[in-house]
């Protein structure tokens, strides 16, 4: 490195230069298309329907999507090391299995929660033990742990459990108020907590810094002395235990466990991550970005509840179409700086 | 002796008849075949026409896998193509005629043709990660199945049409014969000319075979069009055998079967060398599991279970770690024997 002295580019250049630095950061990037993304949505929303923008619209996208936000929030992590978790939809079905079989056998509920918890915790240990010690690919591993989870499920039972424990139910019925009249449920105010000790987590503590650096280069993290098995270990146990927590959430927005819950979430979550501008190949993204994708697949849903005429189909249609576009987008990205 | 424990082949063929052996002794009718109407009839026939989309898929898998890919949309391309032959049909003013039945079929597999066109366009062209791909389509294409039937079963009415799951031809199952005959047409084309040593070349390094001459970019391609030309013939068995189209849940799940089937028959994930024996009988071990199960008495959805179980024996085999840690003697790669030799 030489000193730095300036010259008369610079000087000319300088003008366009403090605009750049007004600018911001390139990671944001993704990020902030995919927030033009869903103000965009949200406006040709308001100006078809009357009533699409109205706050308690916009907030019923976080209540209604509150289980997506935690499971994105654990997929993400998962994905900035490179890796992917298939094992998250069975996970969730799990969970709400659990929650509602041990609250039927008597269980008190607080020990139910910390069970679930446990569980999840444990199978995404489980699997990312042997994803980074027998270094099979993660896509089978937890394609396998995807089995097993659905497998458990019907093991419990194979017909749908109630859920009528009171603590549940009155976390499930309860209501948030907030000023103008509009309310929020406490499964929200979880799912943000989470948000914010995942983005706070994944930027502040060294743990977090690792997992980006896995993600860039598994090789070089080795290199650099990076703890890179408890890294990768690690986060499939927060994708374990993010799951089963959105499995609570889920089996409280329900009141019900059962088997066939969830099915195909895991896509749900993957899309929502992909279209929050994380990079699959790991190393780039923001947890904020995952949120922002969950909310735009929910604002495809209210599109389509508020038009009468288009069918539900057409969310999978809509989310596919997304996906397509933010992968090619991400793959000319990635083309131009390699 | 050990020559045998060395074949690749020698651990699917033992787990098939482990599984085999059980449904022997658990129920005695097994393997009793008997004829009906000329038709054969038992379980092993049942095994063997059950099976048949899920061995056509797990076919065009296994070239795939063999590029280094993976393909996660066929599970909707099976349900797109029962959609457009069912939809196609019921619309019909003669719904029973023969000639509507073979133009219904064409159709379906002229889309599912183009469908396989686009995803090896992202993979081959655009250079997006195979999963990611054809995840947009597995994503979407149940919608698009949606969309063709308007949400709707659709049943139909065609001998021609119901022939093709449900028929029999000289006593077997006419799925499994034509199943069968592209498995041999596959193996023929791949193990008798040099395609299959390109394909393998492509998934060993795509860069370093382009430069050597391969046409890498075809070659993918083209797999990714053979799987979907395999998963829309699977389609319309399946439809044939219900005689309807059922978007939300024809083939479900069927992509994660072929996968396992594939990866039972001793292919690896990591590309580069394929066996198509092997997914034969891997494709025939799910479904004799399948079909083991619940006449042992277990009910049928622990299936999951019991194919958790065999994903993550079959991977710890594979794994070079773990036959390091087990001390398992395992055929080494053929790079390795190779440079022994």
């Amino acid at each position: 490195m030489t000193a730095h002295t300036p010259t008369a580019q610079d000087l000319r250049g300088s003008a366009s230069d403090r605009l750049r630095q007004l600018a911001p950061p390139r990671r944001f990037y993704p990020v902030l298309a995919t927030a033009a993304l869903f103000v965009g949505m949200l406006g040709a929303g308001g100006i078809r329907y009357e009533g699409f923008t109205s706050p308690q619209v916009i907030l019923n996208l976080l209540v209604d999507n509150a289980f997506l936000i935690v499971l994105a929030v654990g997929m993400t992590c998962v994905i900035l090391t490179g890796g992917i978790d298939l094992s998250v939809g069975s996970v969730v079905a799990l969970s709400t299995m659990l929650a509602a079989s041990t609250l039927r056998a008597g269980w008190p509920a607080a020990l139910v929660v910390v069970a679930v918890l446990l569980t999840g915790s444990v199978l995404g240990l489980l699997m990312g033990l042997v994803i980074h010690y027998f270094e099979i690919q993660p896509f089978i591993v937890t394609l396998a742990g995807m089995f097993l989870a659905r497998g458990l499920c019907y093991l419990i039972s194979i017909e749908s459990i109630p859920i009528k424990d009171p603590t549940f139910t009155s976390f499930a019925m309860g209501t948030i108020e907030l000023p103008g009249g509009y309310f929020i449920t406490p499964a929200v105010v979880v799912a943000l907590v989470v948000l914010a000790i995942a983005a706070w987590g994944l930027h502040m503590t060294r743990f977090g810094r690792t997992i980006y650096a896995v993600g860039g280069s598994e090789q070089s993290a080795l290199l650099m002395g990076l703890a890179v098995a408890r890294t990768k270990v690690g986060v499939y146990v927060i994708s374990g235990f993010c799951s089963s927590l959105a499995g609570l959430l889920f089996s409280v927005y329900m009141l019900s466990g059962y088997s066939l819950h969830a099915v195909g979430m895991e896509l749900d979550a993957i899309a929502a991550v992909v279209i929050g501008g994380t990079l699959l190949a790991g190393g780039s993204g923001l947890v904020l970005g995952s949120a922002l994708g969950v909310l735009v697949l929910g604002t495809i849903q209210t599109f389509i509840s508020f038009d009468g005429n288009l069918s539900s189909w057409w969310t999978k249609i809509t989310i596919g179409v997304l996906l397509l576009v933010f992968v090619v987008i991400q793959r000319l990205f990635t083309r131009r700086q390699a | 002796m050990r020559s045998a424990i060395r074949h690749p082949l020698f651990w699917p063929v033992l787990a098939l008849g482990v599984l085999l052996l059980v449904n022997l002794v658990a129920t005695p009718s097994f393997f009793s075949i008997r004829v009906q109407d000329g038709h054969l009839y038992g379980s092993l026939i049942d095994i063997l026409r059950n099976g048949a989309p899920t061995l056509l898929i797990a076919l065009g898998m296994t070239l795939v896998i063999a590029t280094r890919g993976i393909d996660l949309s066929v599970g909707a391309i099976v349900a797109i193509s029962g959609a457009v032959s069912c939809t196609y049909l019921a619309g019909a003013p003669d719904e029973s005629s023969a000639g509507r039945a073979i133009t219904a079929m064409s159709l379906a597999v002229g889309v599912c043709l183009l469908l396989g066109l686009w995803n090896g366009f992202l993979v081959a062209v655009l250079g997006i990660q195979p999963i990611i791909a054809t995840l947009v389509l597995m994503t979407a294409g149940r919608g698009l199945a949606m969309l063709i039937t308007d949400g709707q079963i659709i049943t139909v009415n065609n001998s021609l049409f119901e022939r093709v799951g449900a028929g029999f031809f000289l006593g077997l199952p006419v799925a499994i014969l034509i199943a069968l005959a592209i498995v041999l047409v596959t193996a023929v084309l791949t193990r008798r000319t040099a395609l299959g040593m390109l394909i393998e070349a492509v998934g060993v390094n795509p860069e370093a075979s382009r430069l050597a001459g391969v046409r890498s970019r075809t070659i993918t391609w083209t797999v990714y069009v053979f799987i979907a030309f395999c998963s829309a013939v699977a389609g319309l068995m399946i439809a044939s055998n219900t005689s309807a189209a059922d978007a939300n849940n024809a083939g479900l799940f069927i992509e994660l079967d072929a996968i396992l089937a594939v990866v039972i028959g001793g292919t690896s994930l990591a590309g580069g060398r394929f066996s198509l024996t092997g997914t034969f009988i891997g494709a025939m071990f799910i479904q004799t599991l399948a079909t083991t199960i619940p006449t042992i008495g277990i009910p049928s959805e622990t299936n999951y279970l019991f194919k958790a179980v065999v994903v993550i024996l079959v991977c710890l085999l594979q794994s070079p770690k773990a036959r390091a840690v087990l001390r398992v003697r395992r055929p080494a790669p053929l790079l390795t024997r190779g440079s022994q030799a």
